[in-house]
């Protein structure tokens, strides 16, 4: 009961501020956006709680809220967006938000409408622990775990040829 | 009295009870916390007085024990400065944010074993050491948005400084404490110090800094970035007044200008629990049986005692250092975090994982 009470919490919270994100009626700051969007994270790391997600969930604020959007606040910050803070909502950019998110919800609607609950689910074998996470993630999913990693890698090393003033 | 007291605690449901109890510890937790912030100050400034051969604050009650109390009064009451040409919100906003990561972080550690019944710890999670860092890398806005939202050109290179800062030790730390965690295999802050009772040799403790190399290196790493982390000397860039301008904090005066170093304290005190919990055996003592779970009121108490007076003496470490080490350079500071204590991290991680490994297969 009191779980289904803090779902229904966090999920309005986590909607709230993702919509302050992008059209928040009081400041077009890019700062307060970005504000928004770490407190969007955080609410959703408490949606990830109430699965018993917990590493998840602690590594959702350590990565994203303390790591990444920490590195967004500081390009916005440095590129200094003075006119993105007078520019007014648009209509046309309005119109095609509202349409694209009523596209997305209308076909969420319709495919949790054409699927039946079936009667005997299977019992969750992932629990959220992380010794659990782990060795699913050394076994079932080695090869995506490695291809990421590498993607992750060219993207560093991508960064530091950029950086680099002059290529010998 | 007690009587009826001891049958409504016992007529309580187990939801009741927890929660009834959990309260208490927090609110308990929270004043010790916020009465060592404000002795802390006064341990830092009668302390670094000694040092430097001089009496300091001894007017203010017996043994200036009092100074906390006229410190706070006064920074309540100063006039507040809200500069013209700062963002009101985040200008207000950012003091609080120093102060809260700190505060949320006590819910982990473990302060004591048993105290009736009542395990010492608010929460028992299994993640604990990542919710740890995750709520430190939370700090970190404070810090950025104080030196965003004082619109001004000192207070904005001083917050990118300290954020960059911040930010860099924040993996050295992180990294520094994973060999921990492959020696005990669990995240849980309560298996660590389970894995630190006993002795070694007889009558060493068989605590994580002298356990094994590898440990205690990774001890080295976490002491340095801690101080790193909690803007202290030798790393207290934020406040070079003399050679930087200061730092984030320029525009701020009075409450708000306290609360920033509040935060700091607080996270010293924080980081000292944690360096306490990690390396040093927790609530434990490896002698007279004191690293078993108490089981009456008197170990109980002795346990909290014990975390404390360990907790006490890092502080000292704390204070002592500020007032013996200059402060380092920028370059050399970003250069120690990435050049040096990065890699050094990694090396350690594998060194340990091929060492347990190979015990593990003999």
């Amino acid at each position: 009961m009191a779980t289904d009470i803090l779902f229904y919490v966090l999920a309005a919270l986590t909607l709230i501020f993702g919509a302050l994100v992008v059209a928040n009626p009081f400041s077009r700051n890019p700062v307060t956006s970005a504000m928004f969007l770490v407190l969007t994270i955080i609410s959703m790391a408490g949606l990830f709680v109430l699965l018993h997600a917990f590493f998840l969930a602690a590594v959702q604020v350590l990565v994203y809220a303390g790591a990444v959007m920490v590195l967004f606040l500081f390009v916005i910050m440095l590129l200094d967006l003075k006119e993105e803070e007078r520019r007014k909502i648009k209509l046309t950019g309005l119109v095609a938000g509202v349409v694209s998110v009523g596209a997305i919800v209308a076909i969420f609607v319709r495919s949790l409408l054409a699927t039946k609950p079936s009667e005997n689910l299977p019992a969750p074998t992932a629990v959220g622990d992380t010794a659990t996470l782990g060795k699913m993630l050394f076994t079932n999913y080695l090869l995506p775990f490695e291809i990421v990693s590498i993607l992750l890698l060219v993207a560093m090393v991508g960064v530091i040829l950029l950086s680099k003033k002059d290529l010998k | 009295m007690i009587e009826s007291v001891n049958n409504w605690l016992n007529g309580l449901s187990d939801t009741q009870s927890l929660v009834l109890f959990t309260a208490l510890k927090a609110v308990v937790c929270f004043a010790i916390m916020m009465t060592m912030v404000a002795y802390t100050v006064v341990l830092e400034r009668r302390l670094c007085a000694w040092i430097q051969d001089r009496i300091g604050p001894n007017r203010v009650g017996p043994f200036g024990l009092l100074q906390p109390a006229a410190d706070g009064i006064k920074a309540f009451f100063k006039e507040e400065m809200t500069p013209a040409h700062v963002r009101k919100i985040f200008f207000t906003l950012a003091p609080m944010i120093a102060l809260i990561p700190a505060i949320l972080n006590l819910a982990v550690i473990p302060f004591g074993s048993n105290l009736g019944g009542q395990k010492m710890v608010l929460a028992d999670l299994n993640v604990g050491i990542l919710y740890t860092f995750g709520i430190v890398s939370l700090g970190v806005y404070s810090i950025v948005l104080a030196g965003y939202a004082s619109n001004s050109k000192f207070p904005f290179l001083g917050g990118i400084r300290s954020s960059a800062q911040l930010i860099s030790y924040e993996i050295a730390m992180g990294m520094s404490v994973i060999p921990i965690f492959l020696f005990v295999g669990d995240l849980n802050l309560n298996s660590v110090i389970q894995a630190q009772t006993g002795t070694q040799l007889g009558f060493l403790p068989n605590w994580f800094v002298i356990q094994s190399p590898m440990t205690f290196l990774a001890f080295c790493i976490f002491l340095v970035s801690s101080f790193a982390e909690t803007n202290r000397t030798p790393f207290d860039l934020p406040e070079a007044e003399q050679e930087l301008a200061g730092g984030y904090n320029i525009e701020y005066s009075a409450i708000k200008f306290a609360m920033f170093f509040m935060g700091e304290y607080a996270n010293m005190i924080l980081v000292s629990a944690m360096m306490v919990t990690l390396f040093f055996g927790g609530w434990t003592l490896p002698w007279f049986g004191l690293d078993q779970p108490a089981t009456d009121l008197i170990h109980g108490v002795l346990h909290i005692g014990i975390f404390l007076g360990k907790v006490f003496l890092f502080l000292v470490l704390f204070v002592w250092i500020r007032w013996m080490w200059p402060r380092f350079r920028y370059d050399q500071l970003m250069d120690l975090g990435w050049r040096k204590f990065i890699p050094v991290a990694l090396a350690n991680i594998l060194v340990t994982a091929i060492w347990l490994w190979w015990r593990s297969a003999k």
